[in-house]
C-alpha cells in the first residue's frame, strides 16, 4: 500500500493501472508531436520595408526559433566612404535610412566639424535642426500609415502618404530633393531658406498635428488594433539595453532616454521647449503609442523654433577644399529610428581614413531571435512592424 | 595635433565625470589598462589588454552602469595600398607610405577590435580599444552583451577578426562563399580595380587652390 499526497491510501495495482496510464499517454503524445515547419518570410514582403528575409521554425501556429537573414541589400557604404572626401560621403550616407535622410547627413558632419574644431553658425544650426525634425515627421508618418496596413487596416495608409507629402514638400522647398537632400556641409548649409518658407512651416506643422490626431483616433483607439499590439513582444528594460535597442523602441520600454536632451551638441534642441515621450509597458502598443506622441513633439519643436531663427551667416569660414585633421571621433544624434552614430577617423587628408557606421535598426532587429520565441505567426509582423527598421539602416 | 595624456583637463563637468569614471575602472581592473586618454570635451578611449577585455566589459556593465551597449567594431590602421583606388589599374602601382600609426590610446598591432558602452544613468560614454592579431581572437562579448552578437558576426566576416565564445559565427551579410575580408585595407575596392574611376577626370585645380591649401577661405 503507498499514501499519495493528499493522504489517500491507494492499493498497489491500482499505482500500477495509473502508471500504465500515464507511460500511454507519453506515448500518443510522442505520436502526435508534429515535425514543426519552416516558414520563409521575404525578402520580399512588404512587413520588411524592403528586403529583410526571416526564418521561423513553426510547431503549429508558433514560432520556436526565428532567424532574421539581412545583406540582401548591403551596398558596402563602410568601404566606400574610404575612397571618398569628407564633402562626397553625405550622398552616400544620405541613402541608409532613405526615410529621413537629413539626419543621416548631421551627425556625420557633426564629427567631421568636431575634428576641425569649427562650429556652423546659430542660423546654420537651427534650420540644421528643424530640417532633422522634419525628416523625423516624415518618417515616422509613414511608420504610422504602414503600421495600420500591417495589422490590417487598409484606411491609415492613405492619410498617411497624403500627409507626408506636405512634410517632403517642405523639406523639397527649402534643400531640392525630396528624399535625398544632400544639404548639409561642413561648417553650415548649402543655401538658406526660400522666401515665404517659414509660414508654409507653420501651416504644415498645423496640418501634421491634425494628422496625428487622424491616426490616433482611426488606429489607436481601435479595439483590434489594441487587441493586436497589447502585451505583443514585450522588451524588459534590460534586455533592451542589452541588445543596444534605442529611440522610440528603448523609451517604450521605459527608458527615459533621449540624446537630443541627454548631450550637449551645436545644436538647437535645447532651445525649444519639448518633452521626452516614454511608456512603461515595453509592448507593441507602446512602441506605436511612443512615436505618434513623438511626432506631435516634434511638429511642436519646429514650430517653436521657425519664429526664433536667428539672423547671420549660415555658413562658417571653411577653405574649399576641405582637409579634416588627424584624429577620431564619435557623434551619435536621436535619429528617426534610433541613435545613429558616426566613427570617424581621420588621417589628415582630404577624406577619412575610416568611419564606422552605428546605425539604430541594426540594433533595433537583432532582437528579433530573442523577441519572435513562442510567439504565434500574425504576430511576428505585428513585432516587426513595431519595432520598425529600414533596410537601408541595417545593411547601410 | 593629436591631445595627449598631459592635455589639461577643461573645468566642466563632463571631463571631471569622465576623468572619475577613468580612476574607478583604475581602481578596479589598473592592471588590464593599457593606455587611456581624456580628449577634453570630447570622448573617453580606455585600450585594454586583451586578456581582460570580457572583464572590462562586465565590469562597466555590473560596477559602474554602462549598461547600455552601442557598437562594436575594429580598425585596420595599415594604410591602404591602392591610395584612394584612383590609380589607373594598368600603369604600376605609385609608392605609398605603409607605416601603420595606431590613433588614440595607441596600440601595438595593425588590428584593433573597438566598441562602445553608455551609461543611461551618468549619460556618458566609453570607448574601448583592444589589440589584436591579425587573423587573432579576442573573447567575445556575447555573455555580457547579447547584442554584440550580431556585431562580431560583422566584424569577424569584415576584417577576420573570431572572438572566443560566440555562439554563432557566421557571415551576417556576405554570400556563404565569398571570400576575403571587404574592410581589410589590403582588400581592393573591386569596382574600381575593373574600371578606373571616372571620378578623377574631373579633378582639376580650382582657381586659387594654392590658397586654399593654406586653410583659410580666399574671401
Amino acid at each position: 500500500m503507498t499514501a499519495t499526497t493528499s493522504g489517500q491510501v491507494i492499493s498497489d495495482r491500482q499505482q500500477l493501472a495509473y502508471i500504465a496510464s500515464q507511460a500511454a499517454d507519453a506515448r500518443v503524445n510522442v505520436e502526435l508531436e508534429t515535425e514543426g515547419m519552416t516558414l520563409n518570410i521575404g525578402p520580399q514582403h512588404p512587413a520588411t520595408h524592403g528586403t529583410l528575409r526571416i526564418i521561423a521554425r513553426l510547431d503549429g501556429e508558433q514560432v520556436i526559433w526565428a532567424e532574421p537573414s539581412a545583406g540582401y541589400m548591403h551596398r558596402g557604404y563602410e568601404k566606400l566612404t574610404e575612397v571618398r572626401s569628407f564633402p562626397q560621403v553625405t550622398a552616400l550616407i544620405n541613402r541608409i535610412d532613405w526615410l529621413g535622410s537629413f539626419a543621416n547627413e548631421v551627425p556625420f558632419i557633426l564629427a567631421a566639424e568636431k575634428l576641425m574644431g569649427i562650429e556652423a553658425p546659430p542660423r546654420a544650426q537651427y534650420i540644421r535642426t528643424i530640417l532633422f525634425e522634419l525628416s523625423r515627421i516624415a518618417n515616422v508618418t509613414l511608420f504610422l500609415g504602414d503600421l495600420g496596413v500591417q495589422l490590417g487596416a487598409i484606411t491609415p495608409v492613405f492619410f498617411a502618404f497624403r500627409d507626408r507629402e506636405y512634410a517632403l514638400n517642405l523639406i523639397e522647398a527649402a534643400t531640392g530633393g525630396r528624399f535625398h537632400p544632400n544639404f548639409d556641409r561642413i561648417g553650415g548649409l548649402k543655401d538658406d531658406l526660400p522666401k515665404g518658407w517659414i509660414d508654409e512651416a507653420k501651416a504644415t506643422m498645423k496640418k501634421m498635428k491634425q494628422f496625428c490626431d487622424t491616426i490616433e483616433d482611426l488606429l489607436f483607439g481601435n479595439e483590434i488594433f489594441q487587441m493586436r499590439t497589447r502585451g505583443i513582444g514585450v522588451i524588459p528594460k534590460d534586455v533592451a539595453m542589452s541588445y543596444g535597442l534605442s529611440g522610440a523602441n528603448a523609451r517604450a520600454s521605459g527608458i527615459d532616454w533621449d540624446l537630443r536632451r541627454d548631450q550637449t551638441l551645436p545644436m538647437a534642441w535645447d532651445k525649444a521647449d519639448w518633452k521626452v515621450i516614454t511608456h512603461p509597458a515595453g509592448d507593441s502598443f507602446a512602441r506605436c503609442w511612443v512615436r505618434l506622441q513623438e511626432t506631435r513633439e516634434a511638429c511642436s519643436i519646429v514650430e517653436q523654433l521657425v519664429d526664433d531663427i536667428p539672423a547671420g551667416p549660415i555658413m562658417a569660414k571653411v577653405p574649399r577644399i576641405v582637409k579634416v585633421p588627424e584624429g577620431e571621433a564619435w557623434v551619435s544624434t536621436e535619429n528617426p529610428l534610433g541613435e545613429m552614430g558616426y566613427y570617424v577617423v581621420s588621417k589628415g587628408d582630404t577624406g577619412p581614413f575610416r568611419v564606422k557606421i552605428r546605425s539604430a535598426s541594426f540594433n533595433n532587429i537583432s532582437i528579433t531571435p530573442w523577441l519572435l520565441k513562442g510567439v504565434f505567426v500574425p504576430d511576428i509582423i505585428t513585432i516587426l512592424a513595431s519595432l520598425y527598421f529600414i533596410l537601408g539602416d541595417i545593411d547601410r | 595635433m593629436s591631445p595627449t595624456a598631459d592635455t589639461p583637463i577643461a573645468e566642466i563637468p563632463g571631463d571631471l565625470l569622465r576623468r572619475g569614471i577613468l580612476d574607478r575602472l583604475r581602481s578596479l581592473i589598473g592592471d588590464s589598462i593599457a593606455d587611456s586618454l581624456i580628449k577634453p570635451s570630447d570622448d573617453l578611449w580606455v585600450r585594454v589588454k586583451p586578456e581582460a577585455w570580457r572583464r572590462t566589459a562586465r565590469v562597466l556593465r555590473d560596477e559602474m552602469g554602462f549598461e547600455y551597449f552601442c557598437f562594436l567594431s575594429a580598425m585596420d590602421w595599415m594604410p591602404s595600398p591602392f591610395g584612394k583606388s584612383e590609380d589607373d589599374p594598368t600603369d604600376e602601382a605609385p609608392p605609398r607610405d605603409d607605416t601603420i600609426k595606431q590613433g588614440y590610446a595607441g596600440g601595438d598591432t595593425r588590428f584593433q577590435v573597438l566598441a562602445r558602452l553608455y551609461s543611461l544613468k551618468q549619460h556618458v560614454g566609453i570607448i574601448l580599444k583592444v589589440d589584436v592579431e591579425d587573423r587573432g581572437a579576442v573573447d567575445s562579448w556575447v555573455p555580457v552583451f547579447a547584442g554584440a552578437n550580431w556585431h562580431e558576426r560583422e566584424t569577424w566576416e569584415m576584417f577576420g577578426i573570431s572572438f572566443t565564445g560566440h555562439p554563432d559565427l557566421r557571415k551576417m551579410y556576405l554570400p556563404g562563399d565569398f571570400e576575403g575580408n571587404p574592410l581589410r585595407k589590403d582588400f581592393p575596392l573591386l569596382a574600381r580595380i575593373i574600371k578606373p574611376w571616372p571620378g578623377i577626370v574631373d579633378v582639376e585645380p580650382l582657381p586659387g587652390a594654392a590658397d586654399d591649401e593654406e586653410g583659410a577661405a580666399a574671401e
